[in-house]
């Protein structure tokens, strides 16, 4: 379960807190109120600079809200300490809009590392991260660097690494920017698929022709508020 | 250990992977050259406080419990009637008293000896004109009142004895030796200090470098600890890399200056023994200098680094 009461986000009161973690010209957020039931799947759309990527910093716990609260995955992040709130971070996968992959590391680790911050053992990691970059057509790239990858290569990678531990929510940013229509519809179903096994999904998109083909709920925002949910 | 989640076992055959990127940056080599640079220093005043202690000890034991007696007109008998000289009297004296030890007269060649620089080659042969008094010299207590008694006793037998002692002397070699080590530990710590600037001054940099892999793995879920450890642990590595490279260069000058200061610690022919014979008189604390310093070195730096990267990490959500 997500729950947003009232919330908000000023990054000029961030920045004044001595915390400039964004823009502080960025409008934000304001009283942003809704629910989305655990293993719920919601389209986020909204024009550029709406305040899309904010709204997902904040349930990816990068941002801490300036006004009203947030309740994820049944915790509310601002009661836990440090070490609470990065476990509840293990819980949640992320597709960043631009694929944040490690440059030093290669593919394999790349996917790997979530698990291995979740201490699983490596036989076992081998095994999953193995699978998962078979199943998304890199499985002849386990040992390339991000900057030896194609865009879209990239992008896959970091999906992967997002889904590897079976997050209880999964966030994507643009997810199937870098992607054909082919490996977009395929990546599409990965993320149906952990829907149905229960994973949250919410992904932020401005591909209309995507949103008409996969329908579910979307949350719309203008101007850092909440204009549409259903 | 945090840190071991990201650094965890692999298949064998594969390098352990480096998150945060810590290996695959070059070696801070400024940081091991200033860390060495300071051991160097911190190995010259350890040792300087050490040699301070031995020598003091040394000179002290003997000025401590010092006593020299002076019996004038040693010969004299010490009554018309006796045949008994004014030194024989007062050695049995002294002898009798059981808190005095090694209680012995100078002979006239001794008494010579050290008179010469004075008197010139004249005083072992006696031919000086001067009347010479009687020296005894006796280990024993020789606090003030101690020697007050004694010398209000030996003069009955003898008037006119005097008593030294080496009281002052060794007042004046504590106070001098107290300064000397509060001035090798005043050094330590400022060499520890700034140690320690250098290593939060590279740890900050590195964070910057890395910036953007520690926010990733830091989103991923990695705990404070997780991105702390790592960094200490290398951090650790160059300090005590310096460490050691500055204890060892410190060695050959530690020998040298120990080969000076043989002299002044009275060490029989320290001149004569050659490399090996001084070798073995070099303390077993200073040959483990540089592996202690290693210790403490990497101890700062891991220290040092986990706390800074704690802190920078606050600035994180």
């Amino acid at each position: 379960m997500i729950r947003f009461f009232n919330t908000g986000l000023d990054y000029q009161r961030l920045a004044g807190e001595r915390r400039p973690l964004g823009d502080v010209d960025h409008p934000g957020l304001t009283d942003l109120s809704f629910t989305i039931e655990s293993g719920g799947f919601r389209w986020l759309t909204g024009a550029s600079g709406a305040g899309k990527t904010t709204l997902l910093k904040l349930m990816y716990l990068a941002l801490p809200p300036t006004s009203g609260r947030i309740e994820l995955l049944d915790s509310d992040p601002s009661r836990l300490d440090r070490a609470g709130r990065a476990l509840l971070r293990r819980r949640i996968g992320v597709v960043y809009q631009d694929f944040r992959l490690l440059d030093h590391l290669n593919t394999f680790d790349n996917v790997a590392l979530p698990l291995r911050l979740a201490r699983r053992k490596e036989s076992q990691i081998h095994a999953d991260v193995t699978e998962l970059l078979r199943w998304v057509g890199l499985a002849d790239r386990l040992t390339h660097r991000p900057e030896e990858l194609s865009g879209g290569e990239q992008q896959r990678v970091a999906i992967c690494r997002a889904v590897v531990g079976r997050p209880s929510l999964l966030l994507a940013d643009e997810p199937t920017g870098n992607l054909d229509d082919e490996q977009a519809v395929r990546l599409l179903h990965l993320f149906m698929s952990l829907n149905q096994l229960g994973t949250t999904v919410i992904i932020a998109s401005h591909n209309l022709s995507l949103i008409e083909r996969y329908r579910a709920p979307v949350l719309e925002l203008q101007h850092g508020r909440l204009v549409y949910h259903g | 250990m945090g840190g071991s989640c990201i650094m965890a076992d692999r298949p064998s055959g594969r390098a352990r992977p480096d998150p945060i990127g810590l290996r695959a940056a070059s070696h801070d080599r400024l940081l091991i050259a200033v860390v060495a640079a300071m051991s160097f220093l911190a190995a010259l005043a350890m040792a300087g406080n050490l040699a301070t202690t031995s020598l003091a000890d040394h000179w002290l034991g003997g000025a401590r419990n010092m006593l020299t007696i002076e019996v004038p007109d040693p010969t004299a008998a010490v009554q018309a009637s006796s045949s008994v000289t004014r030194i024989d009297a007062v050695l049995a004296a002294l002898r009798q008293r059981p808190t005095l030890s090694a209680v012995r007269a100078l002979s006239p060649a001794e008494l010579g000896r050290l008179l010469k620089p004075w008197l010139g080659d004249a005083s072992s042969s006696g031919g000086t004109g001067i009347a010479l008094p009687g020296v005894i010299i006796a280990q024993g207590d020789a606090r003030a009142s101690a020697v007050a008694g004694l010398s209000t006793g030996l003069n009955q037998i003898a008037p006119g004895t005097l008593i030294e002692t080496g009281g002052g002397l060794a007042a004046r070699l504590t106070t001098l030796t107290e300064s000397l080590q509060a001035s090798a530990a005043a050094i330590l710590l400022i060499v520890a200090a700034v140690a320690a600037s250098v290593v939060g001054v590279s740890v900050r940099a590195g964070l910057a470098q890395r910036r953007e892999a520690v926010d990733i793995i830091h989103g991923l879920g990695a705990r404070d600890s997780d991105i702390a450890s790592p960094f200490a642990r290398e951090i650790a590595r160059q300090a005590g890399l310096g460490g050691l490279l500055g204890g060892l260069a410190a060695l050959p000058v530690l020998l040298w200056l120990g080969r000076l200061a043989a002299g002044f610690a009275l060490v029989p022919h320290a001149a004569d023994r050659g490399v090996a014979g001084m070798l073995m008189d070099v303390p077993v604390l200073l040959w483990a200098g540089p592996v202690v310093l290693m210790l403490v070195a990497a101890l700062i730096g891991w220290g040092v680094a986990r706390t800074t990267v704690l802190g920078w990490l606050r600035h994180l959500a």
